[in-house]
C-alpha cells in the first residue's frame, strides 16, 4: 500500500483522443458500475456500521466509551502499541541498513523471513507462541519454575503483535535506501563522521518520509490486530486489546455498546488514512520544491513489491 | 531529526513500560476468577456483592478479575499458564483436566466444598420465536423435519455439553430407549443444527441477532438473560417436561491463589456462593440455588420441570468424554455425516 | 559472515545491524516456529497426517482455497474496473473513491467483520432483502466470499493502477488508427500489457485472503465441512483442548505459507522480466 497509497492521483487524461477514448455513454455505464461496487462494498459497511454505533444517540455512544472495561482496553492496545512500534521501528532501520548497505551470504533467506508474517495466518503465529511459551510448551517448565507469564499475558501480546506488524517499517525503508545509494554516506565518512552520526544525520532525515509511512503502517495494524491476540489472550474484562473488546462485547448482548467502541478503531483507520494522504502531500511539495531528491521508484515492479507491505491477514 | 526520533523511542518505549507495569500494580490485592460463557453478568454482580462485605472489614484494596469463555477452552488456558486463583467452570471433566495435567489443585477438589463443589445449578431449556411458531414444546420435536436447532459445539462449549447430554439422558429415559437409542436421537437432532457456535454465548447471538434457526437449546439462565438483553428482539422460553440437572461446579487453584497470596481469599470467595445472599443473585440469574428457600426468597418462580442427573444416565464426565466427544468420538461421527 | 562480504566495507555497522535483526528475528520468529516444528514432531506421523487430512480440515481447506480463488477473480474483475475508472475518466467524486479503495486496508479486520455480519444479517440493510430472496450472506460461503472480497479488493486496485496510469495512449490511439475497433484494441493492446500486474494483484490478493481470520470469525458460524475455513480449524482444536491436532494443523498451514511465499515471489520477478 505503500508506494501505491503514496502515489498520487494523476489528473484524468482530460484529453479526448480519436479512437483511444470510449464513448461517453460507455463511459458512464462504467463509472457507474464502479460507482455502485464500492458504494455497496465499501461505503455502505462504513456507514451502517456508525449508523449502528450512534444509533442511540450521542449519550449513550459516550457511555460505551467511557466504561471502565472500555478505558482499560483503550490503555491496553495503547501500551502494546508504544511498546511494539518503537522495536518494530529500531528493527526495520537495522535489517534495512543491513540489507541495503552490505552483501552477505543468506542475504535472500533473510529478505523472505521478512515477507514471512505477509504470507502466514496470524492464528498460526498463536499456535507458536503457545508452542513455546505455554505452560506444557517448550519453555514451560522453566517459566512456570521462574513464576514467569507469557502467554495470556502482556509479554505474549506484545510478542504476538510484533511477530505480526515487524516487516512494515522495514518493508517501507528497503526501497527507499536502496534507490539512495550510499554516496552520501560515504562522502560523510571520508569526512570523519562517525558511523552513528552518519546515520543519525546523513541517513535518517534522507529516509524519514519512508519511516514515517512505515510507522503509521505499523501502529494502525498493531491496534488492529485480531487474529494472534485472540489465541493468546487471557480473556480477562480489561485486559484485551480493543478489537477483542469488541469481539466481546459482540457476544454479551451488547451490540451497540460493541459498535461504538469499533467505530473507535475505524475513526482510527480513517485518520490513519488522512495522516497518510497528509504526509503524502507534503512529502510532493518537499519533493516538488526541489528540498530533496529521491528516486523513488515508480516503474511497476516497485509498486508490486511495496503494495505486499500491508499484506498481513488478521 | 535525529533528536526527536531518539527521544520518540525511548520516550514511547518507556511509557508502554510503565503503563504495562501499572496493568500489574503489585500493590493491590487481586483475584482472577476464570469462568466460562454465560455467567459474565452474573459474577459481575457476586463480585460487587463479595466486594462491598470484604470493604467492610479490610483496608486493603481488592480487585476481582473475570475471565469468560467457552469452558474446554478456558480450562486449557489455565493449564497453558492462565493464572486463575478460582475457577467456575462448566463442567467437573475441565476442572479434572486441569488436575491431571498440571497438579496445580489436588484431584479431590470436588470433595472440598458442598454438593461436589457445585453451589447452584441449571437445567436446558429452549428458546423459541415469538409466539411459537413452530409449536417446539419437547425434546421430540428437535428432530421434526424443518426444525432447525441451535447449540454451540458440544466439544469446545462446556454449556453444551449439557445440552447435548440432556437431549441423550431424554430419548435414554424414554420406553426401551438405550444407549443406541439415545445416540441416534443426538445424531438426528443435529442434523438439523445449521450452525455450530464455538461458545454459547455465540449461539445465543446467532439465535437472537442473528435471526437464525427455530429454536435454542441453552440453559435457563442464560436464556432468561439473553432475552433480557435482547435490545428489541424477542422470543420465549420453553421448558420441556423432563431435562437434565447441569451442575457447573467451582474450585480453588491452591498453587496459583497460594502464589499470590490470597488463598484464603479465594476459599472464602467460594464459600461465600454457598451464602443467602449469593444464592438470592444466582436465582435472581435464573441458576437454581442450592438453599431451598433461596429462590422464594428472590421472588423468582422457576417452573416445574423433572430433572435427572448425568450420573443417573450413564456414569460420569470421564466416561461421556471418551464415548462422546474425544476425538473421533460420537459427536465426531455424527458432524462426519453432515459431509455433502 | 565476514570473510563473505566482500563488497563495500567502508560503511559501518555490518556486525550491530544484521546482529540484531538476526536476533530479533530469532526471538520473535525462529525460536517460536522451532518449538512448534518440536512440539510437532512429537506427534509422530501418523498423528498428524490423522489431523491434517481429517477430513473435516479437508473441507476448510477447500473452502479457504475456493473462496479465496473466488474473491480474488472477482476482485480482478471489479478492481480492474475501479483502476481503470479511476485513471481513465474523470467524474465527481473521483478523488474520495481513490480514498476510499483503501478503506479495507486500514480498517481492523475486526471492525469489517462486525460489520459485514450486521450488514448482511437479517435485520442488516442488505440482509432484509437478501435474506427473504434465499441468499443468506452471514453463515454461509456467500458471506465468506464477501468478507474475502472486502478484505483483498484494494491489492489488485493498487497494483493495477499505477501501471495502467503509466500506460501510453499513443499505442491505442495507433491501433485505433489502424482499423482497430475500441474493444479490439483494449482486448488486444491494453489488456496484454496490464496482464503481468493483474495475475500480480491477484496473487497478493489471493494470498491476503487465505489468511485472513478475524472478519470470517465474525460472518461465517464455523459450520463444519460447510463454512469453516482453516485458521478456524485450528481455532477449533485449540478450543476443544486438542494441542496436537492444534499444532499439526499449525504446521501444515506455515508450510503452505512458505510454498505462497516462494509462488508470490516467483509471479513478481515474472512479472518485472515480462514488463521490461
Amino acid at each position: 500500500m505503500a508506494g501505491s497509497v503514496r502515489r498520487k492521483l494523476t489528473p484524468a487524461n482530460t484529453r479526448s483522443r480519436r479512437g483511444a477514448d470510449e464513448s461517453r455513454l460507455t463511459q458512464w455505464i462504467l463509472i457507474s458500475v464502479a460507482a455502485i461496487f464500492v458504494g455497496l462494498f465499501l461505503v455502505l459497511p462504513l456507514v451502517s456500521m456508525f449508523y449502528e454505533a450512534f444509533r442511540r444517540g450521542p449519550m449513550a455512544y459516550f457511555a460505551a466509551l467511557t466504561q471502565e472495561n472500555t478505558l482499560d482496553s483503550i490503555r491496553y492496545t495503547l501500551t502494546i502499541a508504544l511498546l511494539v512500534v518503537p522495536l518494530n521501528a529500531l528493527f526495520g532501520m537495522a535489517a534495512a541498513w543491513a540489507l541495503t548497505r552490505f552483501q552477505f551470504r543468506g542475504k535472500a533467506l533473510l529478505t523472505t523471513l521478512i515477507d514471512l508474517p505477509f504470507a502466514i495466518s496470524p492464528v498460526v503465529v498463536g499456535v507458536m507462541l503457545i508452542a513455546l511459551f505455554g505452560y506444557q510448551g517448550w519453555l514451560g517448565p522453566w517459566l512456570r519454575e521462574h513464576d514467569l507469564k507469557v502467554v495470556f499475558a502482556l509479554p505474549g501480546m506484545v510478542l504476538a503483535t510484533v511477530f505480526v506488524t515487524f516487516p512494515f517499517v522495514a518493508r517501507e525503508l528497503i526501497p527507499m535506501m536502496q534507490s539512495q545509494g550510499t554516496e552520501p554516506e560515504q562522502a560523510a565518512l571520508t569526512l570523519g563522521a562517525s558511523g552513528w552520526q552518519v546515520f543519525w544525520h546523513v541517513t535518517l532525515p534522507s529516509i524519514k518520509w519512508a519511516l514515517l509511512y512505515g510507522l503509521i503502517l505499523t501502529t494502525a495494524r498493531a491496534m488492529g490486530e485480531f487474529g494472534a491476540v485472540f489465541v493468546v489472550s487471557n480473556r480477562i474484562a480489561g485486559e484485551m486489546p480493543i478489537p477483542l473488546w469488541v469481539d466481546n462485547l459482540n457476544a454479551d448482548h451488547r451490540g451497540s455498546d460493541a459498535f461504538a467502541v469499533a467505530s473507535l478503531l475505524a475513526f482510527l483507520a480513517l485518520g490513519t488514512l488522512m495522516l497518510k494522504a497528509w504526509l503524502e502531500s507534503r512529502h510532493q511539495r518537499e519533493e516538488a520544491a526541489g528540498m530533496w531528491i529521491t528516486a523513488a521508484p515508480v516503474v511497476n515492479s516497485g509498486e508490486s513489491e511495496t503494495a505486499f507491505t500491508s499484506n498481513t491477514p488478521s | 531529526m535525529a533528536r526527536i526520533v531518539r527521544a520518540w523511542l525511548f520516550g514511547s518505549l518507556l511509557l508502554g513500560a510503565a503503563l504495562g507495569i501499572s496493568c500489574t500494580d503489585p500493590h493491590r490485592l487481586s483475584l482472577l476468577n476464570v469462568s466460562f460463557d454465560p455467567t459474565r453478568e452474573f459474577f459481575g454482580e457476586i463480585n460487587a456483592a463479595f466486594l462491598k462485605n470484604w470493604q467492610a472489614t479490610n483496608a486493603t484494596v481488592l480487585r476481582i478479575q473475570q475471565s469468560h469463555g467457552g469452558s474446554a477452552k478456558q480450562a486449557r488456558a489455565v493449564i497453558d499458564g492462565l493464572d486463575a486463583d478460582v475457577v467456575t467452570l462448566a463442567l467437573g471433566h475441565d476442572i479434572d483436566r486441569i488436575s491431571g495435567e498440571t497438579r496445580i489443585l489436588p484431584s479431590d477438589w470436588q470433595q472440598r466444598l458442598p454438593n461436589h463443589s457445585t453451589p447452584y445449578t441449571s437445567t436446558v431449556v429452549f428458546v423459541v420465536r415469538k409466539g411459537n411458531p413452530k409449536n417446539i414444546v419437547n425434546w421430540p420435536d428437535l428432530v421434526r423435519l424443518g426444525v432447525e436447532v441451535i447449540t454451540p459445539n458440544p466439544k469446545s462449549s462446556g454449556g453444551a455439553r449439557w445440552n447435548y447430554m440432556a437431549a441423550y439422558g431424554w430419548a435414554r429415559r424414554q420406553p426401551g430407549g438405550d444407549d443406541r437409542t439415545a445416540r441416534e436421537f443426538v445424531a438426528r437432532m443435529f442434523q438439523n443444527v445449521p450452525v455450530l457456535d464455538s461458545g454459547s454465548r455465540g449461539a445465543t447471538v446467532t439465535f437472537l441477532q442473528r435471526g437464525i434457526g427455530d429454536v435454542l437449546l441453552t440453559w435457563e439462565s442464560e436464556a432468561h438473560q439473553a432475552l433480557s438483553h435482547a435490545e428489541g428482539l424477542s422470543g420465549e422460553i420453553v421448558t420441556p417436561p423432563e431435562s437434565i440437572v447441569a451442575e457447573p461446579p467451582v474450585a480453588v487453584i491452591d498453587r496459583n491463589a497460594r502464589k499470590h497470596g490470597v488463598l484464603p481469599l479465594a476459599e472464602s470467595y467460594l464459600r461465600f456462593l454457598y451464602t443467602e445472599e449469593a444464592q438470592g443473585i444466582a436465582a435472581r440469574y435464573y441458576f437454581r440455588p442450592q438453599l431451598e428457600d433461596a429462590a422464594e426468597k428472590a421472588g423468582v418462580h422457576f417452573p416445574p420441570i423433572v430433572r435427572f442427573t448425568l450420573a443417573e444416565i450413564c456414569g460420569d464426565w470421564r466416561t461421556v468424554h471418551e464415548a462422546h466427544f474425544a476425538t473421533d468420538g460420537w459427536f465426531d461421527q455424527i458432524q462426519s455425516r453432515r459431509r455433502p | 559472515m565476514k570473510q563473505t562480504c566482500k563488497t563495500r566495507r567502508l560503511l559501518p555497522g555490518f556486525r550491530l545491524t544484521l546482529g540484531f535483526t538476526l536476533f530479533y528475528l530469532s526471538v520473535v520468529v525462529l525460536v517460536p516456529m522451532s518449538a512448534m516444528i518440536l512440539r510437532g514432531s512429537g506427534i509422530g506421523w501418523d498423528g498428524f497426517w490423522k489431523h491434517v487430512l481429517h477430513p473435516r480440515a479437508i473441507a476448510a481447506y477447500q473452502l479457504s482455497l475456493v473462496a479465496s480463488l473466488t474473491a480474488a477473480l472477482l476482485n480482478v474483475l471489479f478492481g480492474t474496473l475501479v483502476a481503470w475508472v479511476l485513471v481513465r475518466y474523470t467524474f465527481p467524486g473521483r478523488r474520495l473513491m481513490d480514498a476510499l479503495v483503501d478503506v479495507p486496508f486500514a480498517l481492523p479486520t475486526a471492525v469489517a467483520g462486525l460489520t459485514l455480519g450486521n450488514l448482511y444479517g437479517p435485520q442488516g440493510w442488505i440482509g432484509q432483502w437478501l435474506i427473504p430472496m434465499g441468499i443468506a450472506g452471514v453463515n454461509s460461503r456467500f458471506g465468506v466470499v464477501i468478507a474475502l472480497m472486502f478484505v483483498s479488493l484494494p491489492f489488485v486496485v493498487r497494483t493495477v493502477q499505477p501501471v495502467l496510469e503509466s500506460f501510453e495512449q499513443e499505442v491505442e490511439e495507433a491501433a485505433a488508427t489502424l482499423g482497430a475497433g475500441r474493444w479490439r484494441t483494449f482486448f488486444r493492446v491494453v489488456l496484454p500489457t496490464l496482464l503481468p500486474s493483474i495475475i500480480t494483484g491477484f496473487a497478493l490478493a489471493f494470498a491476503r485472503a487465505l489468511g485472513e481470520f478475524g472478519s470470517i470469525q465474525f460472518v461465517s458460524g464455523s459450520i463444519p465441512f460447510k463454512t469453516e475455513i482453516a485458521p478456524q480449524i485450528l481455532i477449533q482444536h485449540l478450543d476443544e483442548h486438542e494441542t496436537a491436532g492444534a499444532i499439526a494443523v499449525a504446521l501444515f498451514l506455515l508450510i503452505i505459507s512458505f510454498l505462497i511465499l516462494g509462488t508470490i515471489n516467483l509471479i513478481e520477478s515474472w512479472a518485472r522480466r515480462f514488463q521490461n
